[in-house]
């Protein structure tokens, strides 16, 4: 059975592999706001007369806008909504409805595959990048084994997030044929209450703490504190924990969703 | 056991009827309003093992749609439907695993990979033996003519080339039911007489059920000997091809050689003339009458030869679409 999602791991990676270059190049661009942003930093912390700020020296603020790049490597889904629902729509959905064949699996195959051809051709790029920023990673990086373990564990977890989450969004495409407005106000809120724009300690600590129990915190902001050692200890554990339950808590709704879409594609279209 | 049973399918869709302008537009918002487009009503038949069906029809006769119910795609809203032994909406992987679906507009192979590459995933997906793999996709490569083509990225063959990859991946996994919806669709003539040789051959070998829907008769001629006809959701005929001239052409094509020179020009009285070339002449005459005008032209005139027809299957078949709805079928279904 596992064997069958290798495989499609295995062509898909085939297939991915021939946008090596494209890859290169959108990343190598994506970095020209990075620095405008180190810029802008640099001028708040100047301005606000102060070495910390919510606990982030101007280094740490840094290092985390960097790093948040790499949460993202692994939890942001280009095209997975947008996809599923424009399947639903043109009836190529149809070619896994005849097939043995599940098509969150395929899906999830193909975005593995896609993620390894993505971190291959984007490894280049941002070693020049973390290399040219190597001071403000000086003293940040982790040298305990259990938090490198519990970063990684963090990073896959947010993959599974981001996945499942973002194929939740794509099965709303069963009861709208258009779903790009949603899409669009989703990913927008989402770059902000994940955590991409800036650490959200930097928040008033009510929304912090709101936005720290939700969902979106773990495609981004989680994963690079855990690097930055800010969550330790008992927090960490919890941290995770909660990061498991949001994991099976989107797998089982993007089930749900897809269950009763297919109930009401059998019912109305095709 | 027969393959496909049908017994009262229908399908009745519910279509979103979208306002005018942009007022309609937010109006539709909170008040929808539907309308209900009965694409199948009440066609019942059986497929026995090894038989090569044609599923007739015009656009939006139903055919499609009856297709999808048979695939498990669709649910039917009334009647059953058994195909294999199962129920296909159930999906199970059983019968999954037996039948194959192959639409001439949709591809299912992947776009910038060779065609090699989605063969090896059908392989995966199908669960198929190593050995009985390799012997089937050598045999279809043979029989298509594709085996040097097989390692080319899809994207770089012709729309004929594709279109046999795609039946090769289609029958891949030996289904026992095929069913194919315009299969030779937007082809040329040589690329559609390959398809047509290919599924015929492969019947002959494998004994495979087919259903197949097409625009062109010339498929329909050569691989069909069972046609089902369908328009306005109804089924208007079941029955052999010959049967369907007998049925629906109420004229035969008369073509006259004439032993002397030219045509005569007073052919007119015998029926209409289609055209006359030289000594040769087209009239076309009512079934019935065929053959008292023959007795009445060969009285009147010495002729070298004469060809009694069925009109060509293409214009038949219009005439059928165009009695519309109730037209014929009291007595067919």
């Amino acid at each position: 059975m596992l064997r069958k999602y290798a495989m499609i791991y295995r062509v898909s990676l085939a297939e991915r592999m021939t946008y090596r270059a494209d890859f290169l190049i959108t990343t190598l661009f994506r970095f020209l706001p990075t620095l405008t942003t180190i810029l802008l930093w640099n001028a708040i912390y100047a301005g606000a007369g102060s070495q910390t700020l919510a606990g982030f020296s101007y280094e740490q603020t840094i290092c985390y806008l960097l790093i948040v790049n790499i949460s993202r490597m692994f939890s942001s889904m280009p095209g997975l909504a947008g996809g599923i629902a424009r399947e639903v729509r043109d009836g190529t959905l149809k070619k896994y409805l005849i097939q043995p064949l599940d098509l969150i699996g395929y899906l999830l195959s193909y975005r593995m595959a896609h993620k390894t051809a993505y971190i291959i051709g984007t490894a280049l790029p941002y070693a020049l990048l973390f290399g040219v920023c190597y001071r403000f990673f000086i003293g940040n990086v982790p040298t305990e084994p259990g938090i490198w373990a519990a970063y990684v564990a963090s990073l896959l977890m947010a993959f599974l997030i981001g996945f499942f989450f973002e194929a939740s969004v794509g099965m709303v495409g069963f009861w709208f044929l258009e779903i790009t407005s949603i899409l669009w106000v989703v990913m927008t809120l989402n770059f902000f209450i994940s955590g991409q724009m800036l650490p959200l300690d930097f928040l008033p600590p009510f929304w912090a703490g709101l936005l720290k129990l939700l969902p979106f915190q773990y495609m981004a902001y989680f994963p690079a504190v855990i690097f930055l050692r800010k969550v330790q200890g008992a927090e960490l554990l919890w941290g995770l924990a909660l990061e498991l339950f949001w994991v099976v808590f989107f797998v089982a709704l993007c089930r749900w969703l897809y269950r009763s879409g297919l109930k009401r594609y059998g019912a109305y279209g095709g | 056991m027969p393959i496909v049973e049908a017994e009262g399918l229908s399908k009745t869709y519910r279509v979103f009827q979208k306002r005018e302008g942009l007022a309609g537009a937010v109006r539709g918002l909170f008040q929808r309003e539907y309308r209900e487009v009965r694409a199948v009503e009440g066609i019942s038949f059986t497929i026995e093992p090894g038989e090569m069906v044609a599923f007739l029809g015009p656009n939006g006769a139903g055919k499609t749609t009856t297709l999808k119910m048979l695939s498990g795609l669709i649910f039917p809203s009334g009647g059953t439907t058994s195909v294999l032994g199962y129920t296909p909406s159930d999906r199970v992987d059983a019968f999954r695993r037996q039948f194959a679906l192959v639409m001439g507009q949709k591809n299912q192979l992947w776009w910038d990979l060779p065609a090699q590459d989605s063969f090896e995933l059908h392989r995966e997906i199908y669960q198929l033996p190593r050995a009985e793999y390799q012997e089937t996709i050598d045999e279809l490569t043979g029989l298509l003519d594709v085996a040097h083509l097989t390692r080319q990225p899809v994207r770089e063959l012709s729309l004929g080339e594709r279109m046999k990859m795609e039946l090769i991946a289609a029958l891949l996994h030996r289904p026992r039911l095929l069913l194919l919806d315009e299969p030779t669709i937007g082809l040329d003539v040589v690329a559609q007489a390959t398809i047509q040789k290919c599924l015929k051959e492969y019947h002959t070998r494998r004994g495979v059920t087919m259903l197949l829907t097409s625009h062109y008769m010339r498929d329909v001629e050569a691989l069909c000997d069972r046609v089902l006809v369908i328009n306005h959701g109804r089924l208007i005929y079941d029955g052999g091809l010959p049967g369907l001239s007998a049925r629906f052409g109420q004229t035969k094509l008369i073509t006259l050689e004439f032993a002397e020179g030219e045509a005569p020009s007073d052919l007119a009285r015998f029926g209409d003339v289609e055209r006359v070339e030289g000594g040769e002449a087209k009239i076309r005459v009512e079934r019935a009458k065929v053959a008292e005008v023959l007795g009445a032209i060969l009285d009147a005139y010495r002729l070298a030869d004469v060809v009694v027809q069925d009109p060509p299957l293409e214009q038949v078949i219009a005439r059928v679409f165009q009695e519309g709805k109730g037209g014929a079928d009291h007595d067919a279904a």
